[in-house]
């Protein structure tokens, strides 16, 4: 919507107004990320600029808070952790969802919308409510404060990210595609390996990043059904925020924006491979 | 399909087609049809196992927690089986045989040492109770026949009517208590309900001032997000997409990093307050509350939420043609009327649909408002993970989490009738 040439005075002062509070909103969703930044180097413990950072005197600057990031081992066995639980549960999730999607999407599967109403739950219920929830059911079957407790309650979590993601890449699925396999000879399992899971490894790779995030971004369930034993990364941040505020948890932020640079990049350049691969238009 | 094929009539002449191995096609097909129903069944089963073990029946669990009342029939029983007999309204103790058996039950429960439990239930009723079942459970050993009166001077609460008609109220199975202090009501003594007084309630201001703390963060985002969207959908391509890291990078930055990064910003020594002290606006030593309140919370809770609400929004402009609001101008409405008659109705399923699920969201919000929100910034979430970890009142934490996701079901239901589940949209 480019400003036509004829454009009168009036309609070229609400163009420039209204690219200006587009501007300021953009600046708003911006802002309070790179802001993080800059204030993770600082050399004092403060959340806020100093003079020196501001009149950019090297002394103002340290890597200190990384360092103390990296040395801790509060930190460090968050760290730990959080791969750990967000890896297992990311597998599980990806596995169970990606065969189920299959199966939801199919033209005969019966009770569709109950089945799916259920299955897409975890990402409907408030998080303290399936936190609650959890914290008592786990307690009850001696899972609670686990490893594989908080694995399970994760993986729960996930699934419907999977299941929606691959779902959505199967709804351009062209089922003549398995039929001409088995009529050129390959068996099932054969057809599923070589023809529908290059078709829908996009879907299943963007699911199992969302899941993956889910986890390694969850708080609140950890937090209930786990214990100091499996703190994650957010769970060190949580309390490190309502306790004592340090700036090692901006370095820690710094760290995780980059992260979340490199999957938005991930998921961007698989939906355009998946948009190609099934000839959708950008 | 089988591999079967349809033939010609069959022998029998009945009129219905066969196939090749002579069974009926109608029965055939059927069989077909059967086996790759259950094929597609077995597909979902792994999952949805999965999902009903590790998550449905926990917050079944849950909501059967908020009604459920074991305990005290469970420790008490002789007790509750003595009071049955008893008439509550009459105005008279209980005879000396409940006494008996209560003796007899804290007996068992001193050594099992469960009587400090079924006291703590019984304090979410009567203050007291709690103190009142641990003293009389240690002293048990040196109280002796005859029960009423030994029981009576050992504690004198056993001597009051009141007692003995709230525990006799809390002695099923099921009780609906822990409702009726999550709407802020209670129980008389005697079994009628009555409203709290003002300065006792507390849950319902508090589920008003979540709805509409909701209420406002959506309005909020629903006015940023408009102007954005449209903007992103009428760029060129190239241009709208860089703009959409823009929202895109803080969808898929831990909630964690934004929140901390508006403690940076929104803090008393905070980025802001620091700014506006340079600038002159205010001074040093008037720097602005921002944090810890409600506007910590909206502010916060608007900028984590505002990527829900332009997704929708975008996905939805970007259907409209253009040609729409030519064709509005050159039948002569004026650039605003062509906004508001023609651009704004087309854009109503984006708004349902971004507005929905940013109220949803926002409803049973917890960490934000947890670290940002002080005293006057907590949602109805903040207090169900107060009973459950601090208060440790199960019960009424359960009753409150079940009100919420009966909230939360309702508006789904509503999103899935407007929008469709189906079509939720991400990334």
């Amino acid at each position: 919507m480019a400003l036509p040439l004829h454009a009168t005075t009036g309609e070229k002062i609400w163009y420039y107004a209204f690219r200006t509070i587009c501007g300021l909103i953009f600046f708003f969703l911006i802002a309070p990320i790179i802001v993080v930044i800059p204030l993770s180097f600082n050399a004092v413990p403060f959340f806020t600029f100093t003079e020196a950072m501001l009149t950019f005197d090297p002394a103002g600057y340290s890597l200190k808070w990384y360092q103390d990031f990296f040395t801790d081992l509060n930190w460090q066995g968050a760290v730990k952790n959080s791969f750990i639980i967000a890896v297992f549960s990311t597998l599980i999730a990806t596995a169970l969802g990606t065969v189920a999607a299959l199966g939801l999407s199919r033209p005969e599967m019966p009770a569709r919308t109950m089945i799916m109403g259920i299955l897409i739950s975890p990402m409907i219920v408030p998080l303290i409510i399936a936190a609650a929830g959890m914290f008592f059911f786990y307690s009850d079957i001696g899972l609670a404060s686990t490893h594989i407790g908080v694995i399970l309650a994760h993986a729960a979590m996930g699934t419907p990210f999977v299941v929606i993601t691959v779902t959505a890449t199967l709804v351009g699925f062209d089922h003549s595609l398995t039929r001409a396999a088995a009529m050129l000879g390959a068996n099932p399992t054969r057809t599923f390996f070589k023809v529908i899971v290059p078709l829908i490894l996009p879907g299943v790779i963007s699911g199992a990043l969302f899941a993956f995030v889910t986890s390694f971004d969850e708080v609140v369930v950890v937090r209930f059904v786990g214990s100091y034993q499996q703190r994650t990364i957010p769970w060190a941040m949580f309390s490190g925020l309502r306790e004592q505020i340090s700036p090692t948890i901006l370095a820690v932020a710094t760290l995780l924006v980059i992260l979340s640079v490199l999957m938005l990049t991930t998921v961007e350049l698989l939906r355009r491979r998946s948009d190609r691969i099934r000839g959708i238009d950008q | 399909m089988t591999s079967a094929t349809a033939t010609d009539a069959n022998p029998a002449g009945t009129g219905e087609v066969m196939t090749a191995d002579g069974v009926p096609l109608r029965i055939s097909l059927a069989r077909a049809r059967r086996r790759s129903r259950n094929r597609a069944l077995l597909l979902v089963a792994p999952l949805f196992l999965f999902v009903l073990i590790t998550f449905f029946i926990p917050i079944l669990s849950m909501l059967f927690r908020s009604v459920e009342n074991q305990i005290v029939g469970e420790t008490l029983p002789h007790t509750v089986e003595a009071l049955q007999q008893w008439d509550e309204s009459g105005g008279d103790l209980p005879p000396e045989e409940v006494y008996a058996a209560l003796v007899e039950d804290l007996r068992i429960a001193n050594e099992t040492k469960t009587a400090g439990k079924v006291g703590r239930r019984m304090n979410y009723e009567k203050s007291g109770f709690a103190s009142l079942f641990r003293t009389t459970a240690r002293r048990i050993k040196r109280i002796e026949a005859p029960y009423k009166e030994t029981l009576i001077k050992a504690k004198k609460d056993w001597g009051e009517l009141e007692t003995w008609q709230v525990l006799k109220r809390e002695s099923d199975a099921y009780t609906l208590s822990y409702y009726l202090a999550a709407v802020d009501f209670s129980y008389t003594p005697t079994g009628e309900v009555l409203k709290l007084p003002d300065d006792r309630s507390l849950y319902v201001g508090l589920f008003w001032r979540t709805i509409w703390m909701s209420l406002l963060i959506t309005v909020l985002c629903l006015i940023l997000a408009y102007p954005i969207s449209y903007l992103l959908s009428t760029l060129p391509v190239k241009t709208s997409n860089l703009l959409m890291i823009l929202v895109l990078l803080p969808f898929w930055t831990s909630l964690l990093v934004r929140t901390s990064a508006w403690i940076a910003l929104l803090q008393k020594e905070g980025v802001i307050n620091d700014l506006l002290v340079w600038v002159g606006l205010i001074g040093d030593e008037h720097r602005l509350t921002m944090i810890h309140n409600a506007t910590g919370t909206i502010v916060a809770m608007t900028h984590v939420l505002l990527p829900f609400m332009v997704l929708p929004l975008y996905s939805v402009m970007k259907t409209i043609p253009p040609s729409y609001m030519r064709a509005a101008r050159s039948l002569g409405a004026t650039p605003f009327m062509a906004f508001v008659r023609v651009y704004m109705p087309n854009t109503v399923p984006g708004i349902g649909a971004g507005a929905l699920l940013v109220f949803i969201i926002s409803i049973g919000y917890y960490i934000t408002p947890a670290l940002v929100g002080g005293q006057s910034g907590t949602l109805i979430s903040n207090f169900i993970a107060y009973h459950l970890s601090i208060s440790l009142n199960w019960g009424l934490a359960a009753a409150l989490g079940t009100i919420l996701l009966v909230l939360v079901l309702a508006l789904y239901i509503l999103y899935d009738k407007i929008v469709g589940i189906d079509n939720m949209k991400m990334g």
